[in-house]
Protein backbone atom coordinates (compact mmCIF):
# COMPACT_ATOMS: atom_id res chain seq x y z
CA UNK A 1 0.00 0.00 0.00
CA UNK A 2 2.90 2.27 1.04
CA UNK A 3 4.05 2.09 -2.97
CA UNK A 4 0.64 2.80 -4.04
CA UNK A 5 0.40 5.77 -2.11
CA UNK A 6 3.75 7.19 -3.40
CA UNK A 7 2.86 6.73 -6.67
CA UNK A 8 -0.15 8.52 -6.41
CA UNK A 9 1.16 11.52 -4.60
CA UNK A 10 3.69 11.37 -7.55
CA UNK A 11 1.38 11.57 -10.35
CA UNK A 12 -0.66 13.94 -8.48
CA UNK A 13 2.68 16.24 -7.90
CA UNK A 14 3.97 15.67 -11.43
CA UNK A 15 0.44 16.57 -12.64
CA UNK A 16 0.22 20.36 -10.47
CA UNK A 17 -3.06 19.08 -9.00
CA UNK A 18 -1.68 19.31 -5.70
CA UNK A 19 0.85 21.45 -4.27
CA UNK A 20 2.37 20.06 -1.12
CA UNK A 21 1.72 16.09 0.25
CA UNK A 22 0.97 15.60 3.54
CA UNK A 23 2.08 12.68 4.85
CA UNK A 24 4.40 10.42 7.18
CA UNK A 25 8.33 10.61 7.16
CA UNK A 26 10.71 8.02 7.87
CA UNK A 27 12.27 8.79 11.41
CA UNK A 28 15.48 7.93 13.02
CA UNK A 29 14.20 4.35 14.04
CA UNK A 30 11.53 2.80 12.43
CA UNK A 31 8.94 2.84 15.40
CA UNK A 32 9.00 6.90 15.14
CA UNK A 33 7.60 8.50 11.57
CA UNK A 34 6.76 11.67 12.24
CA UNK A 35 4.17 14.18 9.82
CA UNK A 36 6.02 16.05 7.29
CA UNK A 37 5.15 17.98 4.37
CA UNK A 38 6.59 16.74 0.68
CA UNK A 39 6.55 19.16 -1.39
CA UNK A 40 8.77 17.63 -4.31
CA UNK A 41 9.06 14.27 -5.96
CA UNK A 42 12.47 13.41 -5.07
CA UNK A 43 11.68 13.56 -1.33
CA UNK A 44 8.88 11.34 -1.32
CA UNK A 45 11.19 8.34 -1.15
CA UNK A 46 11.46 9.23 2.50
CA UNK A 47 7.58 8.83 2.87
CA UNK A 48 6.45 6.03 4.79
CA UNK A 49 3.47 4.08 5.82
CA UNK A 50 3.59 1.47 8.24
CA UNK A 51 2.05 0.25 11.54
CA UNK A 52 4.11 2.65 13.35
CA UNK A 53 2.39 5.63 11.48
CA UNK A 54 0.71 6.96 14.65
CA UNK A 55 0.32 10.54 14.08
CA UNK A 56 -3.05 11.99 13.17
CA UNK A 57 -2.73 14.09 10.24
CA UNK A 58 -6.08 16.00 10.48
CA UNK A 59 -4.97 18.67 12.51
CA UNK A 60 -1.72 19.81 10.20
CA UNK A 61 -4.45 20.69 7.24
CA UNK A 62 -4.75 23.33 9.21
CA UNK A 63 -1.55 25.07 8.14
CA UNK A 64 -2.77 23.87 4.65
CA UNK A 65 -5.51 26.48 4.49
CA UNK A 66 -3.22 29.23 4.20
CA UNK A 67 -1.13 27.75 1.53
CA UNK A 68 -1.92 28.27 -2.06
CA UNK A 69 -2.90 25.39 -3.96
CA UNK A 70 -4.14 21.61 -2.85
CA UNK A 71 -2.46 20.04 -0.30
CA UNK A 72 -2.61 15.96 -0.50
CA UNK A 73 -2.91 14.07 2.67
CA UNK A 74 -3.48 10.86 3.67
CA UNK A 75 -6.40 10.07 6.23
CA UNK A 76 -7.22 6.56 8.04
CA UNK A 77 -10.44 6.00 9.36
CA UNK A 78 -10.30 7.91 12.64
CA UNK A 79 -8.34 10.96 11.16
CA UNK A 80 -11.20 11.59 8.34
CA UNK A 81 -13.27 12.07 11.58
CA UNK A 82 -10.97 14.48 12.92
CA UNK A 83 -10.84 15.86 9.79
CA UNK A 84 -14.70 16.14 9.60
CA UNK A 85 -14.71 18.11 13.12
CA UNK A 86 -12.01 20.06 12.06
CA UNK A 87 -14.02 21.17 8.88
CA UNK A 88 -17.34 21.71 10.53
CA UNK A 89 -15.46 24.18 12.41
CA UNK A 90 -14.36 26.54 9.41
CA UNK A 91 -10.53 25.36 10.09
CA UNK A 92 -9.53 23.88 7.29
CA UNK A 93 -10.45 24.34 4.01
CA UNK A 94 -12.06 21.64 1.78
CA UNK A 95 -10.91 23.32 -1.29
CA UNK A 96 -7.96 23.03 -0.37
CA UNK A 97 -7.07 19.60 0.13
CA UNK A 98 -7.13 16.43 -1.83
CA UNK A 99 -7.92 13.42 0.63
CA UNK A 100 -6.86 9.75 -0.04
CA UNK A 101 -8.79 7.92 2.21
CA UNK A 102 -6.13 4.76 3.62
CA UNK A 103 -6.40 1.55 4.98
CA UNK A 104 -5.68 0.96 8.64
CA UNK A 105 -4.74 -2.55 10.36
CA UNK A 106 -4.58 -0.66 13.55
CA UNK A 107 -1.26 1.26 14.93
CA UNK A 108 1.39 -1.33 17.21
CA UNK A 109 2.35 0.54 20.60
CA UNK A 110 6.29 1.06 20.85
CA UNK A 111 6.64 -0.17 23.91
CA UNK A 112 4.86 -3.08 22.36
CA UNK A 113 7.18 -3.80 19.96
CA UNK A 114 8.41 -7.29 20.54
CA UNK A 115 4.70 -8.42 20.39
CA UNK A 116 1.94 -7.12 17.86
CA UNK A 117 -0.01 -5.21 20.58
CA UNK A 118 -1.72 -2.32 19.23
CA UNK A 119 -2.40 0.53 20.89
CA UNK A 120 -5.34 0.74 23.21
CA UNK A 121 -7.45 3.32 20.99
CA UNK A 122 -7.13 1.26 18.01
CA UNK A 123 -8.00 -1.80 20.30
CA UNK A 124 -11.31 -0.45 20.90
CA UNK A 125 -11.84 1.28 17.08
CA UNK A 126 -15.51 2.28 16.54
CA UNK A 127 -14.38 4.53 13.56
CA UNK A 128 -14.30 1.17 10.77
CA UNK A 129 -15.17 3.73 7.45
CA UNK A 130 -13.96 6.80 6.19
CA UNK A 131 -15.97 9.43 6.46
CA UNK A 132 -15.06 12.17 4.02
CA UNK A 133 -12.51 11.80 0.74
CA UNK A 134 -11.91 12.39 -2.56
CA UNK A 135 -10.26 8.52 -3.32
CA UNK A 136 -9.07 5.39 -1.50
CA UNK A 137 -6.63 3.28 -1.16
CA UNK A 138 -6.36 0.13 0.18
CA UNK A 139 -9.78 1.23 2.34
CA UNK A 140 -10.97 -2.88 1.98
CA UNK A 141 -7.98 -3.59 4.56
CA UNK A 142 -10.14 -1.40 7.26
CA UNK A 143 -13.10 -3.78 7.39
CA UNK A 144 -11.51 -5.57 10.67
CA UNK A 145 -13.05 -7.01 13.58
CA UNK A 146 -12.91 -4.95 16.78
CA UNK A 147 -13.87 -7.36 19.39
CA UNK A 148 -12.75 -4.88 22.07
CA UNK A 149 -15.09 -2.24 20.47
CA UNK A 150 -17.94 -2.64 23.55
CA UNK A 151 -14.77 -2.26 25.97
CA UNK A 152 -14.49 1.59 25.27
CA UNK A 153 -15.91 2.45 28.31
CA UNK A 154 -14.54 0.48 30.61
CA UNK A 155 -11.86 2.29 32.27
CA UNK A 156 -13.67 4.78 32.90
CA UNK A 157 -16.64 2.66 34.72
CA UNK A 158 -13.76 1.02 36.73
CA UNK A 159 -12.50 4.60 37.87
CA UNK A 160 -16.58 5.59 38.11
CA UNK A 161 -17.09 2.85 40.50
CA UNK A 162 -13.66 4.12 43.16
CA UNK A 163 -14.93 5.75 46.06
CA UNK A 164 -14.70 9.59 45.41
CA UNK A 165 -11.40 9.48 48.03
CA UNK A 166 -9.79 6.62 45.75
CA UNK A 167 -10.87 8.23 42.71
CA UNK A 168 -9.07 11.58 44.28
CA UNK A 169 -5.79 9.50 45.03
CA UNK A 170 -6.12 8.23 41.47
CA UNK A 171 -6.32 10.97 39.43
CA UNK A 172 -3.46 12.73 41.85
CA UNK A 173 -1.26 10.05 41.47
CA UNK A 174 -1.64 9.95 37.89
CA UNK A 175 -1.83 13.70 37.30
CA UNK A 176 1.39 14.74 39.25
CA UNK A 177 3.35 12.98 37.00
CA UNK A 178 2.46 15.41 34.48
CA UNK A 179 5.51 17.95 33.66
CA UNK A 180 2.97 19.91 31.13
CA UNK A 181 4.87 19.52 27.99
CA UNK A 182 1.81 20.51 26.16
CA UNK A 183 2.40 17.95 23.85
CA UNK A 184 -1.57 16.50 25.03
CA UNK A 185 -2.82 20.44 23.83
CA UNK A 186 -0.63 20.16 20.67
CA UNK A 187 -1.06 16.79 19.24
CA UNK A 188 -4.77 17.05 20.07
CA UNK A 189 -7.06 17.68 16.36
CA UNK A 190 -9.90 19.53 18.40
CA UNK A 191 -7.53 22.03 20.03
CA UNK A 192 -6.99 24.40 17.48
CA UNK A 193 -7.38 27.75 18.81
CA UNK A 194 -4.85 30.31 17.65
CA UNK A 195 -4.58 31.54 21.04
CA UNK A 196 -4.74 29.22 23.87
CA UNK A 197 -6.15 30.30 27.50
CA UNK A 198 -3.40 28.48 28.60
CA UNK A 199 -0.67 30.36 26.87
CA UNK A 200 -1.55 33.76 28.51
CA UNK A 201 -0.38 34.20 32.62
CA UNK A 202 -3.97 35.72 33.47
CA UNK A 203 -5.21 31.98 35.14
CA UNK A 204 -1.62 31.29 36.29
CA UNK A 205 -0.98 28.46 34.18
CA UNK A 206 1.24 29.50 31.92
CA UNK A 207 3.92 26.86 30.47
CA UNK A 208 5.92 25.90 32.95
CA UNK A 209 6.05 22.56 35.37
CA UNK A 210 3.70 22.57 38.35
CA UNK A 211 3.78 24.73 40.95
CA UNK A 212 0.78 22.74 43.18
CA UNK A 213 -1.39 19.82 42.44
CA UNK A 214 -4.62 22.79 41.76
CA UNK A 215 -2.27 23.50 38.42
CA UNK A 216 -2.24 20.08 37.20
CA UNK A 217 -6.12 19.67 37.72
CA UNK A 218 -6.73 23.06 36.36
CA UNK A 219 -5.06 22.40 32.80
CA UNK A 220 -6.34 18.95 32.51
CA UNK A 221 -10.07 19.71 32.96
CA UNK A 222 -9.96 22.48 30.88
CA UNK A 223 -8.17 20.91 28.33
CA UNK A 224 -10.44 18.23 28.30
CA UNK A 225 -13.49 20.46 28.87
CA UNK A 226 -12.58 22.55 25.75
CA UNK A 227 -12.90 19.20 23.43
CA UNK A 228 -15.88 18.08 24.87
CA UNK A 229 -18.50 17.47 22.88
CA UNK A 230 -16.15 18.05 19.63
CA UNK A 231 -13.40 15.34 20.76
CA UNK A 232 -13.53 12.43 18.31
CA UNK A 233 -11.75 9.71 20.46
CA UNK A 234 -9.17 9.41 18.11
CA UNK A 235 -6.43 9.04 21.35
CA UNK A 236 -3.67 11.26 20.60
CA UNK A 237 -3.34 12.77 23.85
CA UNK A 238 -2.94 9.58 25.66
CA UNK A 239 -0.38 8.66 22.69
CA UNK A 240 2.16 11.15 22.84
CA UNK A 241 2.08 12.03 26.74
CA UNK A 242 5.70 11.39 27.57
CA UNK A 243 4.80 10.43 31.07
CA UNK A 244 1.97 7.80 30.69
CA UNK A 245 -0.65 9.42 31.65
CA UNK A 246 -4.50 8.09 30.31
CA UNK A 247 -5.78 11.61 29.30
CA UNK A 248 -8.09 9.92 26.92
CA UNK A 249 -9.77 8.48 30.18
CA UNK A 250 -10.83 12.27 30.94
CA UNK A 251 -12.75 12.90 27.31
CA UNK A 252 -14.03 9.14 27.42
CA UNK A 253 -15.67 10.42 30.75
CA UNK A 254 -17.16 13.35 29.13
CA UNK A 255 -17.93 10.92 25.70
CA UNK A 256 -19.78 8.44 28.14
CA UNK A 257 -22.09 11.39 30.10
CA UNK A 258 -22.95 12.86 26.75
CA UNK A 259 -23.89 9.35 25.04
CA UNK A 260 -25.97 8.86 28.30
CA UNK A 261 -27.51 12.34 29.23
CA UNK A 262 -27.90 13.58 25.63
CA UNK A 263 -27.95 10.24 23.12
CA UNK A 264 -25.04 8.69 21.43
CA UNK A 265 -23.01 11.08 19.36
CA UNK A 266 -19.76 11.02 17.57
CA UNK A 267 -18.08 13.73 16.75
CA UNK A 268 -17.28 14.76 13.35
CA UNK A 269 -19.67 11.98 12.00
CA UNK A 270 -22.10 14.39 10.58
CA UNK A 271 -20.85 17.79 9.38
CA UNK A 272 -24.56 18.84 9.88
CA UNK A 273 -25.11 18.23 13.29
CA UNK A 274 -25.14 20.20 16.44
CA UNK A 275 -22.51 19.71 19.07
CA UNK A 276 -24.03 18.17 22.30
CA UNK A 277 -23.29 21.14 24.42
CA UNK A 278 -24.01 23.92 21.62
CA UNK A 279 -27.80 22.19 21.55
CA UNK A 280 -30.28 21.59 24.15
CA UNK A 281 -33.23 19.57 25.20
CA UNK A 282 -36.36 21.68 26.70
CA UNK A 283 -37.74 18.88 28.49
CA UNK A 284 -35.40 16.11 28.64
CA UNK A 285 -32.08 17.26 30.22
CA UNK A 286 -31.66 16.15 33.29
CA UNK A 287 -30.54 18.87 36.53
CA UNK A 288 -26.87 18.83 37.50
CA UNK A 289 -27.38 18.66 40.62
CA UNK A 290 -30.14 18.34 43.71
CA UNK A 291 -29.57 18.52 47.55
CA UNK B 1 -5.00 24.63 64.24
CA UNK B 2 -8.78 25.83 63.24
CA UNK B 3 -10.76 26.57 65.67
CA UNK B 4 -13.33 27.95 63.46
CA UNK B 5 -14.59 27.10 60.24
CA UNK B 6 -16.12 30.01 58.11
CA UNK B 7 -16.50 28.98 54.63
CA UNK B 8 -15.92 31.16 51.75
CA UNK B 9 -19.22 30.51 49.67
CA UNK B 10 -19.40 31.96 45.87
CA UNK B 11 -22.41 32.43 44.38
CA UNK B 12 -22.80 33.23 40.49
CA UNK B 13 -26.26 34.89 40.25
CA UNK B 14 -27.84 35.81 36.88
CA UNK B 15 -29.05 39.47 36.32
CA UNK B 16 -32.34 39.15 35.81
CA UNK B 17 -33.79 36.11 37.95
CA UNK B 18 -31.69 34.80 40.80
CA UNK B 19 -29.86 38.49 41.46
CA UNK B 20 -33.40 40.06 41.84
CA UNK B 21 -34.77 37.26 44.00
CA UNK B 22 -31.53 37.66 46.83
CA UNK B 23 -32.71 41.22 46.42
CA UNK B 24 -35.66 40.20 47.26
CA UNK B 25 -34.21 37.94 50.41
CA UNK B 26 -32.48 40.58 51.30
CA UNK B 27 -35.63 43.33 51.43
CA UNK B 28 -37.61 40.58 52.81
CA UNK B 29 -34.92 40.29 55.55
CA UNK B 30 -34.75 36.91 55.48
CA UNK B 31 -32.07 35.38 57.17
CA UNK B 32 -28.82 33.64 54.75
CA UNK B 33 -25.35 33.19 55.61
CA UNK B 34 -23.08 36.41 55.26
CA UNK B 35 -20.40 33.56 53.58
CA UNK B 36 -22.05 33.74 50.66
CA UNK B 37 -20.47 36.02 47.95
CA UNK B 38 -22.31 37.01 45.03
CA UNK B 39 -20.60 37.62 41.64
CA UNK B 40 -23.41 38.89 39.08
CA UNK B 41 -23.24 37.92 35.43
CA UNK B 42 -25.51 38.51 33.07
CA UNK B 43 -26.94 34.94 32.42
CA UNK B 44 -26.00 31.93 33.97
CA UNK B 45 -24.34 30.85 30.64
CA UNK B 46 -21.80 33.54 31.41
CA UNK B 47 -20.48 31.06 33.87
CA UNK B 48 -17.31 30.06 32.14
CA UNK B 49 -16.37 26.65 33.59
CA UNK B 50 -12.87 28.15 34.14
CA UNK B 51 -15.16 30.81 36.59
CA UNK B 52 -15.85 27.71 39.00
CA UNK B 53 -12.32 26.10 38.75
CA UNK B 54 -11.03 29.48 39.64
CA UNK B 55 -12.99 30.49 42.53
CA UNK B 56 -12.05 26.84 43.79
CA UNK B 57 -8.37 28.16 43.23
CA UNK B 58 -8.68 31.96 44.80
CA UNK B 59 -9.95 29.57 48.32
CA UNK B 60 -13.52 28.89 47.60
CA UNK B 61 -15.03 26.04 49.43
CA UNK B 62 -18.31 25.84 47.75
CA UNK B 63 -19.33 27.45 44.72
CA UNK B 64 -22.98 27.15 43.37
CA UNK B 65 -24.89 28.91 40.42
CA UNK B 66 -28.29 30.46 40.27
CA UNK B 67 -29.98 31.02 37.23
CA UNK B 68 -33.48 31.41 35.50
CA UNK B 69 -36.20 28.44 35.49
CA UNK B 70 -35.63 26.49 32.38
CA UNK B 71 -37.66 28.30 30.04
CA UNK B 72 -37.56 32.11 31.74
CA UNK B 73 -34.17 32.83 30.67
CA UNK B 74 -34.15 36.38 29.70
CA UNK B 75 -32.35 35.98 26.53
CA UNK B 76 -34.64 32.51 25.90
CA UNK B 77 -32.48 29.72 25.74
CA UNK B 78 -29.23 30.67 27.60
CA UNK B 79 -30.00 28.35 30.80
CA UNK B 80 -30.47 25.35 28.58
CA UNK B 81 -26.82 25.54 27.50
CA UNK B 82 -25.83 26.09 30.93
CA UNK B 83 -27.43 23.38 32.16
CA UNK B 84 -25.63 20.86 29.77
CA UNK B 85 -22.38 22.24 30.37
CA UNK B 86 -22.57 22.58 34.11
CA UNK B 87 -23.46 18.98 34.16
CA UNK B 88 -20.50 18.08 32.28
CA UNK B 89 -18.41 20.24 34.48
CA UNK B 90 -20.03 18.66 37.80
CA UNK B 91 -19.62 15.30 36.79
CA UNK B 92 -15.91 15.41 35.53
CA UNK B 93 -15.15 17.17 38.88
CA UNK B 94 -16.95 14.35 40.72
CA UNK B 95 -14.34 12.32 38.50
CA UNK B 96 -11.92 13.82 39.57
CA UNK B 97 -12.59 12.72 43.03
CA UNK B 98 -14.09 16.72 43.69
CA UNK B 99 -16.43 16.17 46.75
CA UNK B 100 -19.76 16.45 44.68
CA UNK B 101 -21.13 18.93 47.34
CA UNK B 102 -19.31 21.46 46.73
CA UNK B 103 -20.60 22.42 43.43
CA UNK B 104 -24.26 22.67 43.12
CA UNK B 105 -27.13 24.49 40.54
CA UNK B 106 -30.29 26.29 41.51
CA UNK B 107 -32.55 28.01 39.69
CA UNK B 108 -34.17 30.67 41.49
CA UNK B 109 -36.42 33.39 39.67
CA UNK B 110 -37.27 37.29 40.80
CA UNK B 111 -39.96 36.18 42.98
CA UNK B 112 -38.24 33.22 44.93
CA UNK B 113 -36.46 35.83 47.57
CA UNK B 114 -37.47 32.90 50.70
CA UNK B 115 -36.20 30.00 48.33
CA UNK B 116 -32.89 31.84 47.63
CA UNK B 117 -32.73 32.57 51.47
CA UNK B 118 -33.14 28.29 51.66
CA UNK B 119 -30.99 27.19 48.72
CA UNK B 120 -27.78 28.93 50.76
CA UNK B 121 -28.69 28.20 54.30
CA UNK B 122 -29.01 24.76 53.18
CA UNK B 123 -25.62 24.87 50.58
CA UNK B 124 -23.27 26.63 53.09
CA UNK B 125 -24.52 23.67 55.84
CA UNK B 126 -23.55 20.98 53.34
CA UNK B 127 -20.24 22.99 52.97
CA UNK B 128 -19.76 23.40 57.18
CA UNK B 129 -20.06 19.48 56.99
CA UNK B 130 -17.01 18.67 54.10
CA UNK B 131 -15.15 21.27 55.55
CA UNK B 132 -12.39 22.81 53.98
CA UNK B 133 -11.65 22.86 50.60
CA UNK B 134 -8.33 20.34 50.08
CA UNK B 135 -8.54 19.15 46.65
CA UNK B 136 -8.92 21.99 44.41
CA UNK B 137 -6.69 24.84 46.48
CA UNK B 138 -3.97 26.80 45.28
CA UNK B 139 -1.41 27.00 48.47
CA UNK B 140 0.08 30.04 46.08
CA UNK B 141 -3.33 31.76 46.57
CA UNK B 142 -3.90 31.39 49.99
CA UNK B 143 -2.92 33.97 52.59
Amino acid sequence: MQELMKAKAKELLAGGIVQKVLAWKKGDFPQNPAPAFFADESQLDEMVYDKFCAANLAKFMVEAKKEDGKTLVFLRPCDTYSYNQLLKENRVSREKAYIIGVGCEGVVAVEEMQGTGLLERCRVCTKINHVIYDELIGAETVKRETDDAAARFDRVEEVEKMTSDERYAFWQNQLSKCIRCNACRNACPSCSCKKCVFDGDSYDTEQKANASSFEEQMFHIIRAYHVAGRCTDCGECARVCPQGIELNLLNRKFIKDINELYGEFQAGADIEALGPLTDFNIDQDPEPSSF
Amino acid sequence: MQVDFKPLVVAFCCNWCSYAGADLAGTSRLQYPAEVKIIKVPCSCRVNPLFVLRAFQKGADGVIICGCHPGDCHYSTGNYYTRRRITLLYSMLDFLGIEKGRTHLEWVSAAEGVKFATVMNKFVGQIHELGENKRLEDWRCKN
